[in-house]
């Protein structure tokens, strides 16, 4: 059996809700639109591509929720969030409508595509915004529940962030809560998404609590301070920007002391192409280096 | 300031008329008289609310309404004054125009006042969500309603209409309906340039005297089958000196 990408989940999985739903529609600006053919021929009207049209993209997007639809916008990140910022800003949150954007490409799914494929900054941009829910599903089963839930979520605005980065086995997540995978005395690592296995493997051996988000916002507080106690040493360790979600971990600690190191992609730019794993290295992220930061920060680092 | 007191017109026999907007503006502005700028719009949103669109004041929500939104939101005093003037606005709401307890601002909201179709201000978000709202309806089989949007000329500086101009035309969106209140405020134009932009992408166009009621009567009333259409419509000049 070959393993769906998250990408090929989506597909299939917004084409069976198409069938389900005849409030949703989907808009794309032709990126993966050779996977959503079938969705495209059973739905014409509901299935729209505008071309490479990417601030008409959000816009007609929004627009279609203006009339009681449900759209769902997909393009790689870097046209969906960042290009047109200003659309996702004014057109949903300003015009109060909700709708579900879904990227592809995450923060250098195609290393070899350079720089301007590259959006390890969208979370940390819907961070300036109201109200948006973020999913970082770290696998396509992870992918194709928080894309249901996306969908279900009422007019909610939810971003659902899907990569070529993944971890070798879903879980059972529930669209916005942590799950505990260890137990331990020495401090508390957040993986976030497709970060996971990279995390367990550079945690092997050491006494820390492991969570695990694929809802990031809004962000599961309560999780946090009951696994941190009274030994609040927080590691998070996320697949974009370092540091997007060390804010929200100090809000949620706000009443104990406590130290937080926030991992992921530096602002840098690295002028290489490659493979995902040679950006993964020179990020830190592979898990040696993450071992190596992981057990640097922690007061009482346990040796293996 | 309450807003529940309203001086609500019925469907038939409106309390207002085209003579009264000038003072309905005033109540606004304070302004006895309203120049070429404040009043860009009025004629042609007047025709529009008065004789082509199906909207009420009781049916702002009626999935089977025409939709009328104001992309070019700088400059809303007549707009205001016509929605007061058809019954959407209580007019003694008119004078806090601006002010933190208002629901009118220099550029309108949606969400604070009934019968504004979209928020508006920053240009070029009007007609992307025009395209959405037609496809929207067009999906549920609403394919009676007809989508009004208004930009500015010089708004169309603004490369996001393109994507919708380029892309509307094509898609045969037969329901989408723009007017341009052309008053040469663009600093980088050619003449003719609007039409021949909006016909360069198959839609159907008009250019009219955009203070001829009958004129814009008649464009915003033309068929235009399989294709959207658009009025331009000319207002005197922005800026009188520097006119082309």
């Amino acid at each position: 059996m070959t393993m769906d990408s998250m990408r090929d989940r989506f597909a299939r999985t917004i084409t069976e809700l198409l069938d389900e739903d005849p409030r949703l529609a989907l808009v794309l600006a032709e990126i993966s639109r050779d996977r959503l053919t079938e969705a495209e021929r059973r739905h014409p009207d509901r299935v729209i591509n505008v071309g490479i049209r990417e601030q008409l993209l959000v816009g007609a997007g929004a627009g279609l929720a203006l009339t009681g639809l449900r759209p769902v916008v997909h393009t790689f990140a870097s046209f969906l969030v960042e290009r047109p910022f200003e659309q996702v800003k004014l057109d949903f949150g300003h015009q109060g409508v909700g709708g579900v954007l879904v990227s592809a490409g995450g923060s250098y799914d195609w290393p070899a595509g350079g720089f301007t494929h590259m959006a390890p900054g969208d979370v940390a941009l819907l961070d300036t915004l109201d109200g948006w829910t973020v999913h970082v599903p770290g696998h396509a089963d992870e992918a194709g529940a928080l894309l249901r839930h996306a969908v279900a979520a009422g007019d909610d605005k939810v971003y659902v962030r899907l990569s070529e980065q993944a971890n070798r086995d879903g879980l059972d997540v529930d669209g916005a809560r942590m799950l505990t995978l260890r137990e331990g005395r020495d401090g508390v690592v957040v993986a976030v998404g497709p970060m996971l296995d990279s995390v367990l493997a550079a945690v092997e051996g050491l006494d820390v609590t492991v969570l695990y988000a694929t809802t990031v916002r809004p962000f599961d507080g309560e999780a946090l301070r009951r696994a941190a106690g009274d030994r609040p040493d927080v590691v998070i360790v996320e697949p974009y920007l370092a540091g997007t979600s060390t804010a929200a971990a100090n809000e949620a600690l706000q009443s104990v002391p406590h130290r937080v190191l926030g991992l992921g992609v530096g602002r840098r730019e690295l002028r290489r192409y490659g493979d995902m794993a040679e950006h993964l290295s020179a990020q830190g992220l592979d898990p040696a280096s993450l071992r190596a930061r992981i057990t640097g920060f922690l007061p009482t680092p346990a040796t293996a | 300031m309450t807003t529940t007191a309203t001086t609500t017109t019925t469907p038939r026999g409106p309390a207002y008329g085209y003579a009264d907007l000038g003072r309905l503006m005033s109540l606004m502005s304070g302004d006895e008289k309203h120049g070429p700028a404040a009043t860009s719009t009025l004629d042609a949103l007047w025709v529009l609310y008065d004789r082509v669109l199906r909207v009420s004041p009781g049916a702002v929500d009626a999935p089977d309404r025409d939709r009328f939104l104001l992309s070019k939101g700088h400059g809303p005093m007549a707009y205001y004054a016509v929605l007061a003037a058809k019954g959407f606005l209580p007019v003694d709401v008119l004078p806090g125009f601006g002010s933190y307890e208002s629901p009118l601002g220099h550029h309108p909201d949606r969400v604070l006042v009934p019968g504004v179709e979209i928020g508006s201000g920053s240009l070029g978000h009007g007609l992307p969500l025009a395209v959405g709202t037609a496809l929207g309806l067009r999906a549920q089989g609403l394919t009676d309603p007809a989508v009004w949007v208004l930009v500015g000329d010089a708004e169309l500086d603004e490369g996001s209409n393109h994507e919708a101009i380029a892309y509307a035309g094509p898609a045969g969106l037969d329901r989408l309906h723009v007017l341009v209140i052309d008053n040469s405020s663009a600093s980088h134009a050619r003449p003719g340039g609007l039409a021949a932009r909006f016909a360069a992408a198959g839609w159907s166009t008009v250019t009219v005297d955009g203070r001829d009621h009958e004129a814009l009567h008649a464009a915003y009333t033309a068929a235009h089958p399989g294709r959207p259409h658009a009025v331009i419509a000319r207002v005197e000049p922005k800026n009188p000196a520097e006119a082309r």
